[in-house]
């Protein structure tokens, strides 16, 4: 425990910590709520399953609550719940709130922007105000959804709208300081992945750190913007400081999107015996793992208009550094190369530190809940 | 100057006149014809097809393909009106000198067994003016119905459209004043139409237009057989080669010792499918417009697993290189693919201006 402290008194990051994920333990659980047919599922599906969005119609309304563990950098568990139960005044079935909100991170309370959302909000309301009493860490997040065919006045019209009578309702109960966010989003478009992004963001421990690596490779190499993407969600978990731009931000995901297409039709089975024999034959007599550069998957893509590149590097199994380039500095590749080796090594060693530390301090602090993460 | 030409020698004699199909578009209206046109050769997205409004009459358009292809495309409106105009005042006009047609069908149609009979006539009215026409068959809007559905539906929709076909072109043979047709030596086994299943929402519609601008490209294997020497030299494992703004894939080569490895037998499409929407990323990114040119370099090094490169290739191409892991051998195929240009500048067409534009010259 000593240990702990003197550690968060170092860590700049740590204001936020207590907040997000007060007994730092492994598995943060991510609820999804609202009112039926408000797209739960279809979310859950886009962003964690790559469903397509179109074929997001032919999904079954959820009957069941629907449990989804996402492994990753962090492992996640994803909890769909049917929209038709009220969890909090069922008649039929006491739900074990402990076991549901007990190590919750987040709640996405998804509201449906075209259809009349007065009920959803008046069910929100009710849902933040018996969290607030029982379990105040729990981190609110509102998804107000399909907003993809709405006018961008109106979807700020809506924002607005929801926001208010959310805060109104609050402050009379005197809970304002309940932490809620707003995000508006479609699955049309990239809006809900940079949604869960925010969201995820403000479960991972020492942002902060994170955050200021990738600055300051960005002052070294010149780079515009640099993402730190977790690959199978197209999630970024940590940006630099330089503004939000949701347009980098798309092109960043679109390349990931490339590099995983490629990697699935060229290196997702195996190559006939005897390749690594014949590759080490003249004219490049060399062992395989002598003859390439890096043994991390790595990218570049140069843009025709004002030759902007793009460069990725794969970090672990999980994550990719994506960054753009400013004009240019194609020329200076294996410059970069070499800043982007030692930044990735830094974030390799920061996350085995802080995974380390997590299922410690799991196990120690409490031992029955832990297990109960496992089996569950 | 002259000598810079050099590697195009082998067919140069037939390479310097511009081939000009024509290619029909047709089917019932609202079925989806111009929505996939503009998807193809004008780069629309799926979605954008929205805004499209019905064709009136017939919309011809110009497509350049390659340097010496040129498609004349003649998308026809499908409203009855005009259907019955096509086949009465219009019929010679637009039956003749037929390179291609293409019969969009729409899966969702209420009334198929109106489809059909309206299909029967146009291909009748193929038969009488342009006999070795090649039919393409469309069942489009497949996104419609439930994957698994789809197959079984397919399969009956095709079965019921050969049969119309064979019956259209026994009753054009028997016909007196046509029996030229028979003569002709077209057989009941040249007129079998080609069908894909296809949808604006996925890489289906990519696999049906490869295979349909696959047949029409002029000096094919040439093509094909120069990407084999340049696979064979570098030691790729596979080459595609694909058109510059369409990104259909005009030829492609894959290393005989890995030809039947690659489980994905549907790549060619998908990557086309990859790289068109990664060119539409790039144009909302930088703001140019679609049909310009959107990245000239493309490159990724997947460790100890393969390498691969995508780079403007000619003026009008790109080609893809995938190849074996390894520094030097990536290094070494990049240098050689550059100086392979001046190889494929016949793709650039006649009027190219020789020893102009794209890269160096082999020396």
């Amino acid at each position: 425990m000593e240990n702990r402290q003197r550690q968060q008194k170092q860590d700049g990051s740590k204001a936020q910590e207590p907040a997000t994920n007060p007994q730092g333990k492994g598995k943060p659980r991510l609820l999804l709520m609202g009112q039926r047919r408000s797209g739960k599922s279809s979310i859950s599906s886009v962003v964690f399953h790559k469903l397509p969005p179109n074929e997001t119609l032919y999904l079954e309304s959820t009957a069941r609550i629907q449990k989804d563990s996402l492994n990753s950098f962090m492992d996640f568990q994803v909890w769909d719940f049917p929209g038709q139960i009220d969890i909090f005044d069922n008649p039929n079935f006491a739900f074990d709130m402990d076991a549901i909100f007990g190590e919750v991170g987040a709640l996405i309370w998804v509201i449906d922007a075209q259809d009349d959302y007065l009920e959803a909000v008046a069910k929100l309301n009710s849902t933040i105000l018996h969290l607030q009493r029982s379990y105040p860490h729990i981190i609110i997040e509102v998804f107000i959804h399909k907003v993809d065919g709405l006018s961008d006045d109106y979807k700020l019209d809506i924002q607005r709208d929801v926001t208010i009578r959310i805060q109104d309702e609050l402050s009379d109960q005197g809970l304002e300081n309940a932490s809620i966010s707003f995000h508006l989003t479609s699955i049309y478009n990239h809006s809900i992945f940079e949604a869960f992004s925010k969201v995820i963001q403000k479960l991972i421990p020492r942002l902060g750190q994170l955050e200021a690596m990738l600055t300051s490779l960005c002052r070294t190499c010149r780079f515009d913007k640099a993402y730190l993407f977790d690959v199978n969600t197209k999630i970024y978990i940590a940006t630099d400081s330089s503004p939000e731009d949701v347009a980098s931000y798309e092109i960043c995901s679109d390349y990931v999107d490339v590099i995983i297409d490629f990697t699935e039709v060229y290196g997702s089975w195996e190559r006939g015996p005897g390749r690594r024999e014949r590759l080490e034959q003249a004219p490049w007599p060399k062992k395989l793992d002598d003859q390439i550069g890096c043994d991390l998957a790595e990218s570049g893509m140069v843009l025709s208009d004002a030759q902007r590149p793009i460069m990725l590097r794969e970090v672990d199994r999980f994550l990719a550094l994506v960054a753009i380039m400013k004009e240019g500095s194609y020329d200076k590749i294996p410059l970069i190369n070499l800043n982007v080796d030692e930044v990735v090594k830094g974030l390799t060693e920061f996350f085995e530190i802080t995974k380390h530390r997590e299922t410690r301090l799991g196990g120690k602090d409490d031992p029955g809940e832990g297990q109960l993460a496992i089996g569950s | 100057m002259a000598d810079t030409d050099v590697g195009a020698q082998p067919a140069s004699m037939g390479l310097r006149k511009v081939k000009k199909q024509k290619v029909l578009l047709m089917g019932k209206s609202g079925s989806g014809k111009s929505s996939m046109r503009s998807i193809i050769f004008s780069n629309y997205l799926a979605r954008d097809t929205r805004r499209l409004g019905a064709t009136i009459d017939i919309d011809l358009s110009h497509v350049k393909f390659l340097g010496n292809l040129t498609l004349n495309l003649w998308d026809c409106g499908g409203q009855e009106a005009f259907m019955d105009n096509y086949l009465s005042q219009q019929r010679a006009h637009v039956f003749s000198n037929v390179g291609v047609l293409i019969y969009v069908f729409d899966i969702e149609s209420r009334d198929s067994e109106r489809d059909l009979f309206t299909y029967g006539n146009i291909v009748s009215a193929l038969f009488q003016y342009s006999r070795e026409a090649k039919i393409f068959v469309l069942i489009h809007k497949m996104d419609l119905i439930q994957p698994h559905l789809r197959e079984p539906l397919f399969d009956e929709r095709v079965a019921l459209i050969r049969r119309k076909t064979l019956d259209a072109f026994n009753l054009v043979r028997k016909q007196p004043g046509n029996s030229d047709v028979a003569s002709g030596g077209v057989t009941e086994a040249d007129v079998e139409p080609q069908a894909f299943a296809t949808s604006i929402w996925d890489q289906s519609l990519y696999k049906a237009w490869s295979s349909i601008i696959h047949d029409l490209i002029p000096n094919l294997s040439i093509i094909e057989h120069q990407l084999a020497t340049l696979g064979a030299a570098i030691e790729a494992e596979e080459i595609l080669l694909f058109e510059r703004t369409s990104f259909l894939v005009v030829s492609k080569w894959t290393a005989p010792s890995a030809a039947a490895e690659n489980p994905f037998g549907d790549r060619f499409e998908r990557l086309s499918n990859v790289l068109k929407a990664w060119k539409h990323t790039c144009s909302k990114y930088t703001g140019t417009p679609r049909n310009s040119e959107q990245f000239s370099d493309f490159e990724y090094k997947a460790g100890a697993n393969f390498s691969v490169f995508v780079t403007k290739f000619t003026t009008n191409t790109y080609i893809q290189v995938v190849l074996p892991p390894g520094e030097a051998r990536f290094n070494a195929a990049k240098l050689n693919v550059g100086i392979a240009r001046s190889w494929f500048k016949f793709l650039d067409g006649p009027s190219a201006p020789v020893g102009s534009g794209s890269g160096p010259a082999g020396e």
